[in-house]
């Protein structure tokens, strides 16, 4: 098993003692392609970082590989060397002069030697898709927003991580800019078969994209399934507040009317196909 | 005369290599009382107009008056400002108080408004973005939509003609999305203050009396949300979000489906079903 987390609970040590996590279990396996949703304030950033050590929890255990690393002997750098953590706005965090060293500053931290890290900077912009000549001595400041973000996002891949944990990635991007994203984060679950741990406010990408979908809720995981699974559980979601992803919530709302369609089509073509076979076979609904 | 008339304005950044303008010939009249939704992805110039419109930029070739008053003229600067107010993309880079009122009372306060004068707009604009009874709180004790609902307090407390908000809901939850557009939804229907809101979210332009579309600098299209809908496949391709429902709608439609102009899920469904 890859990540086990066993009966973590974990209360914020400041003036208001949020308890952000309950106790939580979960085990995640290689291979795995995780979207976590729910409300800010569930606790989906509080549980991913402690799959890095970021965050220790107050009581409960969390492996990774094994290897105890809420145990205070354990060397959390190999383990930061194992799960990659791309947070929030990850682009606040350049700070480089060039994109170059932006993203050699992880590798060469882990005392690589420079062909090494060289290697590693070109392939890593190879697959954010920022041309290695053209991008890699310009100021990573001087870049789009996108860019920057790419820019970013190239720099944890560097350090190879076995799973890739991303926050919010596609927060403030407009529509090109995510494709962009999910289209790299398809190639790195598909081809280079990483783990990879997405959380997101966008049902439509969570959908879309993982494999299994961890629902949060008040610190506590209240669904986990495929992706099928949790969005068939429609009521839930709404008592929760929480959006289905929008085709989702219009086939819904068809089948609800009499329309009898499948309700578990996640792309927009398959799913207006679906429609429109159904309204073909009934004139009336 | 409207309220703000844009008359054949380029704009051209002069740090640049590029030798495109920012914006080229745009023609554009709002009227006062309007709710305006200028979209546009990213690059599209958007921002550059919302700086032009409270004198943060000037025209290169063109003109804009503000209420009558043009904004290449200097002396004109700080009365547009007062009329114009901005909200921007980051509500952590807008709010400098150590307090939810300072903060508020921080525009009044430079326009050398008296103090019972300022405590009355403070209390009034907290009211009115529904975040009355957060005045001694700490800014950043706020969630993102909050957040910036205090910034458009802050706005309001000056009491300008026009709000100009530059994607303020592309860094917050769905929450916080869905508060910030009632704010504005309520303050132009309730209050008839004019504003003009410029987002990539295609679904926030769905309750707009006018909506301006840009690209590269130009505008596209200017008209109603149904007439800019219907453009589906056009809209695509110039790398906007389109609402789900119009999206399904089109689809049916190319293949000779009666289906009427869509913009909502409900809309949809009603329409199918």
């Amino acid at each position: 098993m890859l990540i086990e987390v066993d009966n973590v609970t974990h209360i914020y040590n400041d003036e208001n003692n949020v308890t952000a996590l309950k106790k939580i279990n979960l085990e995640i396996d290689n291979g795995e392609f995780i979207g976590i949703v729910g409300h800010t304030g569930s606790g989906k950033s509080t549980l991913v970082q402690l799959f890095n050590g970021l965050i220790i929890p107050s009581s409960g255990a969390v492996k990774v590989n094994g290897k105890n690393i809420t145990d205070e002997k354990t060397n959390l750098k190999e383990t930061r060397r194992h799960v990659g953590l791309v947070f929030q706005y990850p682009e606040h965090q350049l700070f480089e002069e060039t994109v170059y060293k932006d993203i050699a500053f992880g590798p060469k931290n882990l005392g690589l030697s420079e062909e090494e890290i060289e290697t590693r900077v070109n392939e890593v912009m190879g697959l954010v898709n920022l041309d290695y000549e053209e991008f890699k001595d310009r100021s990573p400041f001087n870049l789009s927003g996108g860019q920057q973000r790419r820019v970013a996002i190239a720099g944890v891949l560097a350090l190879k991580p076995d799973v890739l944990v991303l926050d919010e990635p596609s927060a403030g991007l407009d529509p090109q800019g995510r494709k962009r994203l999910a289209d790299l984060l398809r190639y790195l679950y598909h081809e280079l078969e990483m783990t990879l741990i997405l959380i997101s406010h966008r049902m439509e990408e969570i959908a879309e994209l993982s494999s299994r979908v961890i629902v949060m809720h008040n610190g506590e995981i209240v669904l986990d399934g495929s992706p099928k699974e949790v969005f068939a559980r429609e009521q839930k979601l709404h008592q929760l507040a929480l959006d289905l992803p929008q085709i989702t919530e219009i086939m819904h709302r068809l089948k609800d009317r009499g329309l009898k369609v499948e309700t578990d089509l996640f792309s927009l073509e398959k799913a207006s196909e679906e429609i429109l076979n159904r309204l073909r076979g009934c004139e009336k609904c | 005369m409207s309220l703000i008339n844009i008359n054949g304005v380029d704009f051209l950044y002069e740090n640049e290599n590029s030798d495109r303008p920012a914006l080229q010939n745009i023609n554009l009249q709002i009227e006062a009382g309007d709710f305006a939704v200028i979209i546009g992805s990213n690059g599209s110039g958007k921002s550059t107009l919302a700086k032009l419109l409270n004198v943060l930029l000037t025209p290169t070739k063109g003109e804009i008056y503000i209420d009558g008053l043009n904004s290449s003229k200097s002396e004109n600067t700080w009365k547009i400002r007062q009329k114009v107010g901005m909200v921007f993309q980051n509500p952590d880079n807008q709010l400098v108080a150590s307090m939810v009122e300072d903060d508020v009372a921080f525009g009044p306060e430079n326009l050398g408004i008296p103090s019972p004068e300022i405590r009355k707009r403070v209390d009034k604009a907290l009211e009115m973005v529904g975040m009355a009874g957060f005045q001694k709180f700490a800014p950043h004790k706020l969630s993102g939509g909050q957040k910036q609902r205090v910034a458009i307090a802050g706005v309001i407390a000056m009491e300008p003609d026009v709000i100009v908000l530059d994607e303020p809901t592309a860094m917050l939850d769905p929450q916080g999305r869905k508060e910030v557009m009632e704010t504005i939804e309520y303050l132009n229907k309730e209050k008839e203050i004019t504003i003009v809101h410029i987002t990539h979210f295609m679904e926030e332009a769905v309750t707009a009396d006018k909506v301006i579309v840009m690209n590269e600098g130009n505008i596209l299209h200017k008209g109603t949300p149904k007439s800019i809908f219907r453009l589906v496949n056009k809209l695509k391709e110039i790398n906007l979000d389109i609402p789900v429902a119009a999206e399904v709608a089109e689809y049916l439609r190319s293949k000779n489906v009666n289906i009427p102009d869509i913009l909502t899920i409900d809309e949809l469904v009603n329409s199918l079903c």
